[in-house]
């Protein structure tokens, strides 16, 4: 499984996808989190673990180039991480779906289509029918319930054509079967060679394979981040 | 796998914003309802002497409808930023710029245009001169489009910020300032008979200007509100 990913020679000799060295972020001079040190290869889904209020939706805008880190540094494919290298090949998924609810599932997924591209062999269509909401083209998003909402945000990393997820708590608000389908997509994303990073408080986490684990401890910081 | 095209993307975003003003056409409706109140209110205050109003017509004319658009304005990436899909804009691979540059044009079209399109009437009710009826239309054209592109940039610097309604106002006010000025002067100009070729002129070079650096300086604005 690429995904137990060891640190093994044939993994050595593929360029990480994500890097991380030294990394850490401080709000208003207050640490949130790091220094911290990972990386992440073609394949892999590695979980980032933390308390609430520990960084974890921090460290994904870091990686998504939404924040620059206070210190230390991120590299993308052995380059320096900018919004223009990084954004063809990343779909992040954050608290806010970026759903439009008055707009339908369908239309949502469209537009997604749209502006960030398409995996080929997929359709707004079928992607929705393959988060289990078959039926539901055409119902306004603000109709559905959060977790309908969930699984439209996550049809629409699907469709990307990108390599690399970033997910914030993907597994907020799903029920079992839709915890169920998130590891599906994982895995089957890194089975064709995609990378994903995933957060979780811990509750509801990546069951199949070893996940590499990223423990994210807010000791330096115990306010509310 | 393929990513699609820059212009499918800018179509793609028109689009919606479309549908979402069409979804809404009830929020829609309120700047020219605003402009209407406001132009309505000036007779009732300083009574029906048709000499009097055509004196300042243009002039209020102006001033609703640079307010009515003030009034609006927040709402250009107000939902987009509370539901994320500005993270989605930010992300995406195509000229963040040009994304913006097609917002603030479905903005302008949706606001302004019919705020434009209803000037005559406005003018009508506060017996503006014959000479205006043509050009106060004119001058709002080349100058609501620069209050949109100037009002664009404010609003994506503060758009982060929570109740920024009174802050945006405070750095709107200034820009706009030489835009009613050259924009009304026109139009008082030409109602006093002189030549007002050359605010027009202005105008419109300023609209030029802003068309080119207004989006990419709402891109770096963004950015920063972002982070």
């Amino acid at each position: 499984m690429p995904h137990t990913a060891p640190a093994s020679v044939e993994l050595r000799d593929r360029p990480a996808l994500l890097e991380a060295r030294g990394l850490a972020y401080a709000r208003n001079d207050e640490p949130v989190f790091g220094p911290l040190d990972f990386t992440l290869h073609p394949g892999e889904v590695v979980l980032v673990e933390g308390d609430n209020g520990a960084g974890k939706t921090t460290l994904l805008r870091l990686l998504s180039g939404l924040l620059a880190p206070t210190s230390g540094e991120i590299r993308l494919a052995g380059e320096p991480l900018t919004l223009a290298r990084l954004s063809p090949q990343v779909a992040l998924l954050s608290h806010a779906n970026g759903l439009k609810p008055e707009l339908t599932a369908i239309e949502n997924l469209r537009f997604a289509a749209g502006l960030l591209g398409l995996r080929s062999g997929l359709s707004p269509t079928t992607v929705l029918a393959g988060v289990g909401l078959a039926g539901y083209d055409d119902v306004p998003t603000r109709k559905l319930s959060a977790g309908q909402k969930k699984r439209v945000a996550l049809a629409r990393v699907l469709l990307a054509p990108v390599g690399l997820w970033l997910l914030d708590e993907p597994y907020a608000n799903l029920d079992r079967d839709g915890i169920q389908l998130v590891n599906r997509l994982l895995e089957n994303h890194a089975n064709r060679g995609g990378a994903a990073l995933i957060t979780s408080h811990g509750a509801y986490a990546y069951t199949s394979g070893t996940p590499r684990r990223i423990p994210l401890r807010a000791d330096a910081n115990r306010s509310d981040a | 796998m393929r990513s699609g095209s820059t212009a499918a993307a800018c179509a793609a975003l028109v689009r919606r914003d479309l549908t979402l003003v069409w979804r809404r056409r009830g929020d829609a409706a309120n700047p020219i309802l605003f402009a209407l109140i406001v132009v309505a209110l000036f007779p009732l205050a300083l009574g029906p002497e048709p000499e009097q109003l055509r004196r300042i017509a243009a002039g209020v004319v102006f001033v609703a409808i640079l307010l009515a658009g003030l009034l609006a304005l927040d709402t250009l990436f107000r939902s987009d930023y509370e539901d994320g899909s500005l993270e989605q804009l930010v992300l995406s691979p195509h000229p963040l710029s040009l994304l913006l540059a097609c917002k603030i044009a479905v903005h302008w079209f949706t606001t302004a245009l019919p705020l434009i399109i209803v000037s005559p009437l406005l003018g009508e009710l506060l017996h503006l001169a014959e000479p205006l009826r043509g050009l106060l239309p004119l001058a709002l054209l080349l100058a609501t489009p620069l209050l949109s592109l100037l009002g664009a940039v404010c609003v994506a610097l503060t758009v982060g910020m929570y109740r920024s309604g009174m802050l945006l106002a405070l750095l709107v006010l200034p820009l706009y300032v030489p835009v009613l000025i050259f924009g009304a002067g026109a139009c008082n100009a030409a109602q006093a008979g002189l030549p007002f070729a050359a605010p027009l002129l202005w105008l419109g070079a300023a609209l030029v200007l802003a068309l080119v650096l207004a989006p990419l300086a709402c891109a770096a604005a963004l950015r920063i509100s972002l982070s």
